[in-house]
């Protein structure tokens, strides 16, 4: 199954967190990337899946200077 | 690729810290000589700076405020030590600017940010109930609007150079502060104004106003301190985090305010305040929903900026000339009650906000 992915890079707050938690409520489980551009949404994306009960299983800076997170539940 | 370093200053006892921290920095601000239940008042001391450059006339508030260059020189630091200065721009950037304008002529006829609305009822500024009322409500119709989709657009990289010009002018800002010094009895000193009466005539030692404010601005790029997105979150996904901060700087500012005596609850006669309720309640509802459509509050702007992002700058410039506007047109409040302009101003204000919010909604 193809991984979905929020790609929320550039998207000023609280963009980051409500396209990731609109997946993470449409899944319900499973697993989602979701991409952001800065430190501030990185943060912000893990402390909502926290909250919904998902599991920040990757959380990556990658080459380009995003940043990649994966979220199971 | 590789694993990101945690940031302790971003967890619940790092903002927790962080708020107290300005909350105590504030009172002590007020103590050495800034202007009472203001002490480090973002929409406040940007007009003061307007009024320092000779934007605004008004001859009552002006002065440079180092706390303010502090704000995004301290933040500039803390993104270039943790690598998190990152150029950014190009999200609806004349919408951001307007934003910043309307958000501080709307903070004036309230008479303060959101900083100050928790600065005010620590102090015991009963009139500042309304402005927290009014800033809820703002954020909340904001939510409405995110709810909706509501989105500037995205940002893009931009160049190292753009990144820096936001805080070179603050350089050369902090640069005619040093070199001219205010002069005792006289209202200009070089090309800088100072006022000799009101407001803009108190203020602490520059050294102290200066480390305050480069102390502030490197916690609060780290914690990510904001007063309007504590409030955001709390009311669109129920997330305490940015709360613990604000709820923080509330408490340990009305700690530091009761040591120090500058305690004084009541209605009537309070510093720097109105008493007229309802237009406390819609000056703060305007800037509230501003706040929320450009997505941090003045001070969180003044960090972003100096994380180099480009789109907070122009908010943050927005900021000085909404000041400008706001006193040359007679928005503003002052103690006396609202300007004579002041309803026109948040008419206008909210009716330009809403075209804004729902002009943006991607989806229905």
């Amino acid at each position: 199954m193809a991984q979905t992915i929020v790609d929320a890079r550039g998207l000023s707050c609280p963009q980051p967190v409500l396209l990731a938690s609109e997946e993470m409520d449409k899944a319900g489980s499973g697993e989602l990337a979701v991409l952001v551009d800065n430190d501030a949404s990185r943060e912000n994306v893990g402390r909502a899946a926290v909250a919904k009960g998902w599991k920040v299983t990757a959380d990556v800076a990658e080459a380009d200077g995003n940043f990649r997170l994966v979220l199971q539940k | 690729m590789s694993r990101t370093v945690k940031n302790v200053f971003a967890t619940a006892a790092g903002i927790t810290a962080v708020g107290a921290i300005i909350g105590v920095v504030a009172g002590l601000l007020q103590h050495y000589g800034n202007p009472a239940n203001m002490a480090i008042c973002v929409a406040c001391f940007g007009r003061d700076i307007a009024g320092s450059i000779g934007l605004h006339r008004a001859a009552v508030v002006q002065y440079l405020r180092p706390e303010i260059l502090g704000f995004v020189l301290g933040a500039f630091g803390a993104a270039l030590a943790f690598k998190e200065f990152k150029p950014s721009g190009g999200s609806a950037p004349i919408t951001r600017f307007m934003l910043g304008m309307i958000a501080m002529i709307g903070a004036l006829v309230f008479l303060g940010c959101p900083w100050r609305v928790f600065l005010r009822l620590a102090g015991g500024d009963g009139n500042a109930l309304f402005g927290l009322a009014g800033l809820v409500a703002g954020v909340w119709l904001g939510t409405l609007f995110f709810k909706r989709g509501f989105n500037l657009g995205r940002s893009q990289a931009q160049s190292t150079s753009t990144g820096l010009i936001f805080p070179l002018v603050i350089v050369g800002l902090l640069a005619l502060r040093l070199i001219y010094q205010p002069v005792a009895g006289e209202a200009q000193s070089g090309v800088l104004w100072y006022s000799l009466s009101g407001p803009g005539s108190f203020y602490a030692p520059l050294t102290f106003s200066l480390a305050a404010g480069l102390g502030i601005g490197f916690l609060a790029q780290r914690s990510r301190f904001c007063t309007m997105g504590a409030i955001r979150d709390l009311l669109l996904f129920r997330q305490w985090y940015l709360m613990y901060g604000v709820l923080a700087l509330l408490v340990f500012a009305f700690l530091t305010n009761l040591v120090l005596g500058q305690f004084n609850p009541g209605f009537v006669g309070q510093p720097v305040a109105h008493t007229s309720w309802f237009w406390n309640f819609a000056g703060m509802l305007v800037a509230g929903l501003a706040f929320a459509l450009a997505g941090g509050c003045p001070g969180r702007q003044l960090f972003l900026s100096g994380e180099g992002n480009t789109d907070a700058g122009l908010f943050a410039l927005g900021l000085l000339v909404g000041a400008a506007v706001a006193h040359n047109f007679g928005l503003a409040s002052s103690p006396a009650g609202i300007g004579p302009h002041g309803v026109a101003a948040v008419v206008i204000g909210l009716a330009v906000l809403l075209f804004i919010g729902f002009s943006n909604c991607k989806r229905t």
